[in-house]
């Protein structure tokens, strides 16, 4: 008998940490414990994207939405919804601008204004059975590919799409498929290789398609495969994205075992076979070279390209290199086709992108849009808007090679060439909002800070300049700075720019170059003394005011026993003994210590 | 924790799991980091005998990337994550906290190989930073305050209970 309800649990990595697992666990227990074990399925699903408000639950076929679902909540989700039909308002989610919460998922903002291709089976499979996914259409833009269409056609597909990759570099996957094609390889060995590698601070969208619905990167790569008459493919994942791993495995062997990965692939007398590495903790590997010398089992560091990795690659053989976004795509225009796919989007940047929303924004979590939103849209209405309703500052796209966009550039369609034309960068999808509690000199210092550790120190450019931003920068943080460090930053920055060997050092210099254009009044506030987000701790001073109660709790917090004064008396600040940990700005429930 | 001895035929066994290739180097030795909690040297002699190359390369892999360390590392690795949105929640500061709490600076264990403190950039949980990792235990929403807190569940005890409310 089929089931009356299914009970969807999202199991993300964020759902997860937030016990989505015993939240699961409890529901089959209260289930099984009312008799309805044949009656409701509970399923774990990959995540969600609304990453903020879990451990997310849904309800199916109705569609209703509950978060932040605790297991002490189980007993009263079952009996009033389950049992006596009537949904638990109390456990529904309200988004910020309205007054009732919303029961169903399609009708909230942060869902409704999104797009799913890429991430088109999000919260509806369990990513362990390959059943679900092939129930849901999966594997058969494979059977098309294989039986119907020759590689020549496939390619010219996925150019007639207009599909760029997704990892950052925007280049056009046809081409790059059709190069490597044409490229000479003296016993006709070729390499597919997908890019999970997503190292960018801010960025997760790789993991969560992964983890979420690991087969369709496996289709989207045996069909690039076929295109490309490779054999042999890898899939480079980071080691911090434990459950992403273990997910791609079990879907590799369910893949194999159903004869849609191996030998004689659907009978078809192809053989493709795709093995994991494993990444071990280095940022520059995300870039072609570095990612191939990786593989091989050497060090990660690039090699300059005046020949690119599609014509000598991995093993010194043509090698297609493509991100997880970028293979999820391509099963998809196989099916529907280039015209379906190449209708949505801008003039040059066609179908669809997954952002992850992070920072000082209410709703985070992860999107799918349509290219060409307006940054204001996409913060805005999907995001909610600015956290604890703060005042809208800076968003940060790309990464650390990207760079801010300020407040009077919000109405920019994102795409990929109008990001790069206000100074930043697509990138893998990371957005970071900020707003007037983010230095932007400190974020400029961080993303700097992050290349310098990460740059492999091969090119000079990138190891000594990098480190000489940073100086200058903590310098300016320190409040030490002067007029001439703003040239120097600028002149350093393009010398960079120009010289570097790899993209890891040739971007590098646009969150500072972007933070000067845009907030050139920050860089010289911290020169005359003063930071005006209240971050860089030099330049800022903690005091407590008389809305102080005594209570007696920044006091206990104090490591350094700064603060002084008896319960239920008002309280001060040694100012010789604070270290400014702000740690009793943190523990103040009475807006009583300000930062100056 | 006492540190395990290191043991060859260990070390080969992991070599036999990959099938001896290089290309699998880097996999081997993210075995021998979980196996050891560090990279000996003693390891790294066997893998270069056994999967045939020279030392220099699996010392320049050893030291190139960051899950990679030649000390060994406490039984509870703290990792603070400091992407761009943890940075923006206040990642720096819960750094220090855990820093101030341990009596270590970024980088160290504990005297009694407990703890061991480290920055990593970016976990991928970025809708709940500030994120904090203890092992695989993902800690959301993480504040200074919270932080001794936090510690406490996995000091002295015997192994903490995994996945406790963290909020």
């Amino acid at each position: 008998m089929p089931y009356r309800l299914h009970l969807m649990v999202c199991a993300g990595t964020g759902c997860v940490s937030n016990h989505a697992l015993e939240l699961r666990d409890a529901l089959s227990a209260e289930l099984a414990k009312r008799g309805l074990g044949k009656e409701i399925e509970v399923v774990t699903t990959g995540c969600n994207g609304f990453c903020g408000v879990g451990p997310i639950l849904l309800v199916q076929p109705d569609g209703i939405f509950y978060q932040k679902v605790q297991v002490k909540d189980v007993p009263l989700l079952v009996e009033e919804h389950l049992v006596k039909g009537r949904p638990v308002k109390s456990l529904m989610f309200t988004p910020p601008e309205a007054k009732e919460p919303v029961p169903k998922m399609r009708d909230i903002p942060f869902f409704g204004k999104q797009m799913l291709v890429a991430l088109r089976n999000r919260g509806m499979i369990d990513p362990e059975k390959i059943e679900d996914y092939i129930a849901r259409g999966g594997y058969q833009a494979l059977a098309k590919a294989l039986t119907t269409m020759t590689p020549k056609q496939i390619i010219e597909e996925i150019k007639a799409s207009g599909l760029r990759g997704r990892g950052g570099g925007g280049f056009p996957t046809g081409i790059k498929w059709e190069t490597c094609v044409h490229a000479h390889s003296d016993d006709g060995v070729r390499y597919l290789v997908c890019n999970a590698d997503e190292g960018d601070p801010g960025a997760f969208m790789d993991r969560s398609i992964i983890e979420g619905d690991p087969h369709s990167v496996i289709e989207g790569m045996v069909i690039g495969a076929y295109a490309i008459g490779a054999h042999q493919g890898y899939i480079y994942v980071r080691h911090e994205y434990p459950l992403a791993l273990r997910r791609f495995t079990i879907a590799l062997d369910q893949a194999r075992e159903y004869g849609l990965l191996g030998k004689d692939i659907l009978g078809t007398g192809f053989d493709f076979d795709i093995e994991v590495h494993r990444g071990a903790g280095a940022f520059v590997c995300g870039e072609s070279t570095a990612l191939m010398a990786s593989i091989e089992g050497r060090v990660g560091e690039p090699r300059a390209k005046y020949i690119h990795t599609v014509e000598v690659g991995l093993y010194n053989k043509p090698t297609v290199l493509n991100n997880v976004e970028t293979f999820a795509n391509v099963p998809v225009i196989i099916e529907r086709g280039a015209k379906w796919f190449a209708a949505i989007g801008t003039e040059h940047s066609k179908g669809t992108k997954v952002f992850s929303l992070a920072g000082r924004v209410k709703n985070t979590g992860l999107v799918e849009v349509p290219m060409g939103l307006s940054l204001r849209e996409l913060i805005f209405d999907i995001g909610g808007g600015i956290a604890d309703d703060g005042e809208f500052k800076a968003v940060q796209t790309g990464g650390p090679s990207g760079g801010f966009i300020p407040e009077d550039l919000l109405d920019l369609p994102v795409d990929y060439e109008k990001l790069y034309e206000a100074g930043s960068m697509m990138g893998s999808g990371g957005v970071v909002v900020m707003d007037e509690t983010s230095c932007m000199v400190d974020v400029a210092r961080f993303f700097v800070d992050f290349l310098q550790s990460e740059s492999c120190g091969k090119c000079t450019p990138c190891r000594e300049g990098i480190k000489a931003l940073h100086g200058i920068l903590s310098r300016i943080c320190d409040g030490k700075g002067s007029e001439a460090d703003l040239a120097m930053l600028e002149e350093l920055c393009s010398v960079i720019a120009d010289t570097s060997l790899c993209a890891l050092g040739g971007s590098a210099p646009n969150p500072v170059l972007t933070s000067i254009r845009y907030f050139r009044s920050e860089y010289e506030a911290h020169i005359q003394g003063k930071c005006p987000a209240g971050v860089c701790r030099a330049l800022i001073t903690f005091r407590i005011n008389d809305k102080c109660t005594g209570c007696h709790l920044c006091f206990k917090a104090c490591p350094t026993s700064a603060v002084l004064g008896e319960p239920k008396q008002m309280h001060t600040i040694i100012q010789e003994k604070c270290i400014k940990c702000g740690a009793c700005y943190d523990v103040c429930k009475f807006d009583a210590v300000t930062k100056e | 924790m006492a540190i395990k001895q290191v043991s060859e035929e260990k070390v080969r066994e992991i070599v036999r799991r990959w099938g001896g290739r290089e290309g699998f180097l880097v996999e081997m030795l993210q075995d021998v980091q979980t196996e050891y909690r560090y990279i000996p040297e003693a390891a790294i002699r066997t893998l270069s005998k056994e999967v045939g190359v020279p030392v220099g390369q699996i010392y320049h892999l050893a030291t190139f990337f960051k899950r990679f360390s030649l000390k060994p590392r406490g039984e509870y690795v703290i990792s603070v994550c400091t992407g761009t949105a943890c940075h923006v929640k206040g990642a720096p500061r819960v750094l220090d906290a855990c820093a101030r709490e341990l009596g270590i600076s970024v980088g160290e264990t504990t005297k009694d190989g407990t703890f061991t403190l480290e920055e990593v950039r970016c976990l991928g949980c970025c809708g709940l930073a500030a994120v904090v990792t203890v092992n695989d235990d993902i800690h959301g929403h993480v504040t200074t305050s919270k932080v001794p807190r936090l510690l406490k569940r996995y000091k002295g005890t015997e192994k903490a209970s995994h996945g406790e409310a963290d909020d």
